[in-house]
């Protein structure tokens, strides 16, 4: 069965379709990539699946319920984590702090016990404080789990994010353009780790990329979108070869060529 | 041997040089104290003394607080500040009782006021309205004006004002919720202006409910509309205190005129401090849990807290209720100290009047909603009005300037300092912004990040939202958009056709071109 189900989704802005029809699956424990040129709809695709939009038309089932038109929090808990195109931290609260928040559905939370402090609150902070520093450890951010995440360079605030949505213990996580503004280096130190993350925590991974490397390289398999639409799909050798992923690339008369 | 006793020496002189802030600190306290003790009603420079030295005395506990001595120790400096010196004071001069107790109460409204704004991030104007709902709520029960609870004979007995306390914290969170369910949506000036607009439906509401509003003739009274309820009850206080503020005054040599109303005073300025630090307490506690954690985190970033489990709706009502609670407790002590309310006392000024005392002292800092309560207050019911006295001391008894030969009853009232109350609070949250933007005692977060400014950064342009909100902006240039990324499939294209080893990368940055929308 697989792990996410996406029947025939679409989502409108106003004239502009930006997904448009798309039927797409993710199998348990596989790392998968979507590709397309700017303006597809890949970030729309995303937000569709994380509950920041609401698909105009089609169904979303993950882990075997559909999860269409839920809140992004209620779809965080049912097992999606995701990280932005465009850094999206918590830029005033520390590394820690950050990941804190992304374990927030992990915790039991009652103001009143806030305010009590019972032992098991304690025990529940303490607890929280070191899966993250075991995560921190993870992407290698220990050595700044008290800095403010706004202050971190570049890479670490990648880092960070993917720290932070691993702290909610998904099943599914999505990372959008996780490499974008990399140099080769830490291109290369971050797609270990998105391995790790598949390996070593059993995380079903699914990325948008543009670095090509990074989609040959690790995804098992590849989608690509174009204007909205779903224009290929199999292993990252096939889509290369895929005649209409060419001529959605260059256009109709380049491709001829091309081939 | 020697060398061990030297590092004794050495132990010890550092420990000396440690304690010497200490040593300072408490010297200070007890010089303020003791002027401040020596100061004479009768003297004509009174008010400017008393007006100098207050203000320092009210410093003294937060001198200590940023002592670096252990906790207990500073705690136990500022209670005897607190519990001792103060209670002296009062003796003395019960004004100054008044004043710190005001300040308390001020306090106490900016920590749940800074709950809301602070912490969440969710800018509340109509704040005062908590307040009104806990004062109303004990004033309607006690009042004996001819309000509909006491024609039916509903009045609550004095001894209800503990229950009423709780009633009050409960009826402000609801009314908390209220507010926040219509406002859920809205963030920054759009929940200002409806939440402006909802402190004053609370202010209005007051003063119609009731059978003489306007010309028409309602049939029931129920909060006396704008004259108010007057004759609000206190909660009675058992006789062993009384005679115990007697034997003590007396004891001090500081007999007071009137002793009932003495130990109301010390009674209040007592319960303001207790809810005060409980409020301190609660806010603090609250700040340093999921929930805070989950506050500051729909403050800097609804849709990733969302998207990272955070449920906005819940954590927002919840931050209006708990943060009006603290209002609604203030309000019931509030009526029963003051014996009168009115909707005067609950206009849209008294809410900016909170809302500056947490700029003031520096957003999301719970220390600094005490200071700035402090400094606010003071400035306004005792350091300009105090000028205002001086200057009428000195006119009365025709007073020159000297060197520049300015005889001060030419001095014009316009120029009254009292009545320039509002301008100086002005030039002091301009003067604030300008060069403390964060606050007099900012939060430990926020200096945290003025601690790493310097640190490389990614740009604004980097970390705006690419999902918050649909734009008119990006509904234009979606067609714009497309043909950039027709441009950019160029750069992909090379990428995907071409059979690249995978050692041999291709030029950074080459795949990645912006995103469409981000270019301006
Ligand atoms: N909130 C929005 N409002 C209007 N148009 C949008 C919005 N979000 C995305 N779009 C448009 O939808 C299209 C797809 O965008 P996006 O999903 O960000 O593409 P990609 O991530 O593949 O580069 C673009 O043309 C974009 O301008
Ligand atoms: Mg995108």
């Amino acid at each position: 069965m697989p792990l996410l189900e996406a029947r025939g989704v679409t989502k409108r802005f106003g004239g502009l379709i930006a997904v448009q029809n798309v039927d797409y699956c993710i199998e348990p424990h596989t790392i998968n990539a979507i590709i397309g040129p700017n303006g597809a709809g890949k970030t729309t695709f995303f937000n569709l699946m994380t509950g920041i939009y609401t698909p105009d038309e089609g169904r979303i089932i993950f882990d075997g319920k559909d999860i269409t038109g839920l809140k992004p929090n209620r779809i965080n808990q049912a097992g999606i984590a995701r990280t932005f195109q465009n850094i999206r931290l918590f830029g005033a609260m520390t590394v820690i702090e950050n990941c804190l928040v992304g374990m927030h559905r992990r915790l039991h939370v009652d103001w009143v016990q806030a305010i009590l402090r019972p032992p098991a609150f304690n025990r529940q902070e303490r607890e929280a404080q070191r899966r993250v520093e075991e995560l921190l450890d993870f992407v290698g951010l220990r050595d700044k789990a008290n800095e403010v995440a706004k202050n971190l360079p570049y890479g670490d605030q990648r880092r960070l994010e993917l720290a932070r949505a691993l702290a909610s213990e998904p099943k599914l996580l999505l990372l959008d353009e996780p490499t974008a503004g990399m140099n080769p280096q830490e291109t290369a130190a971050a797609m270990q780790l998105f391995r790790a993350v598949r390996d070593e925590f059993g995380i079903t991974v699914l990325l948008i990329e543009h670095d090509m490397r990074v989609v040959m390289g690790i995804s098992e398999r590849v989608t690509v979108l174009d204007y909205g639409q779903k224009i290929a799909e199999g292993s990252p050798e096939e889509v290369r070869r895929n005649p209409r992923v060419i001529e959605a690339y260059l256009g109709r008369g380049s491709a001829a060529s091309y081939i | 041997m020697a060398t061990q006793s030297l590092l004794q020496e050495r132990a010890s002189r550092l420990n000396w040089r440690e304690a010497l802030p200490t040593i300072f600190a408490i010297l200070y306290v007890l010089i303020v104290f003791s002027l401040l003790r020596s100061l004479n009603r009768a003297d004509l420079w009174f008010p400017t003394y008393s007006s100098i030295l207050f203000p320092l005395f009210v410093f003294s506990p937060f001198i200590i607080f940023a002592l670096k001595i252990p906790f207990a120790l500073r705690a136990v400096l500022i209670a005897i500040i607190g519990l001792v010196l103060m209670p002296i004071l009062g003796m003395q001069d019960s004004f100054y009782l008044e004043l710190i107790t005001q300040i308390a109460i001020f306090a106490a409204m900016a920590i749940g006021l800074n709950v809301v704004v602070g912490f969440a991030g969710l800018l509340d104007l109509g704040y005062v309205a908590f307040f009104a709902v806990g004062a109303y709520l004990w004033g309607i029960f006690t009042s004996n004006a001819n309000t509909i609870v006491r024609i039916s004979g509903a009045q609550a007995a004095p001894e209800l004002f503990w229950l009423f306390l709780f009633l009050g914290v409960i009826a402000a969170a609801i009314t908390g919720i209220l507010l926040g369910l219509p406002v859920l949506r809205l963030r920054g000036d759009y929940l200002a202006i409806v939440t402006l607009g909802f402190g004053e439906i609370i202010r209005i509401l007051v003063s119609n409910l009731s059978n003489i509003s306007s010309n028409r003739r309602n049939p029931i009274n129920i909060t006396n509309g704008a004259q108010g309820l007057p004759g609000i009850l206190s909660p009675p206080l058992p006789d062993f205190m009384f005679q115990a503020v007697e034997s003590l005054t007396n004891s001090l040599g500081l007999p007071v005129n009137n002793v009932r109303a003495f130990t109301y005073q010390l009674f209040y300025y007592g319960l303001v401090l207790i809810v005060c630090a409980l409020s301190a307490l609660i806010a603090a506690r609250l700040d340093n849990s999921p929930i805070g954690r989950a506050w500051t985190a729909i403050r800097e970033d609804e849709v990733a807290a969302q998207a990272m489990g955070v449920p906005k709706v819940k954590m927002k009502l919840l931050a209006f209720a708990l943060g009006a609670s603290f209002a609604g407790a203030m309000g019931v002590i509030f009526a029963a100290r003051n014996t009168f309310v009115s909707p005067e006392s609950f206009s849209f000024i008294q809410s900016i009047f909170i809302l500056a005392v947490v700029i003031v002292g520096g957003m999301g800092s719970i220390r600094g909603a005490i200071f700035g309560a402090a400094i606010v207050t003071l400035l306004n019911l005792q350091v300009l009005k105090n000028f205002s006295l001086q200057i009428n001391a000195l006119r009365n008894i025709d007073w020159v300037v000297p060197i520049i030969d300015f005889p001060i009853r030419n001095w014009p009232q316009q120029l009254e300092p009292a009545r320039y109350e509002r301008l100086v609070f002005g030039l002091l949250l301009i003067v604030m912004m300008i060069f403390r933007p964060s606050g007099l005692l900012p939060a430990k977060r926020r200096q945290l990040e003025l601690q790493g400014e310097r640190a490389e950064r990614i740009s604004e342009k980097e970390l705006t939202a690419d999902v918050a909100e649909i734009r008119p902006e990006d509904l234009l240039s979606a067609p714009a958009a497309i043909g950039e990324a027709k441009e950019a499939k160029a750069a992909n294209a090379a990428d995907i056709a071409e059979d690249l080893p995978a050692d041999q990368p291709p030029t950074p940055g080459e795949g990645l071109p912006d995103e469409p929308k981000e270019k301006p």
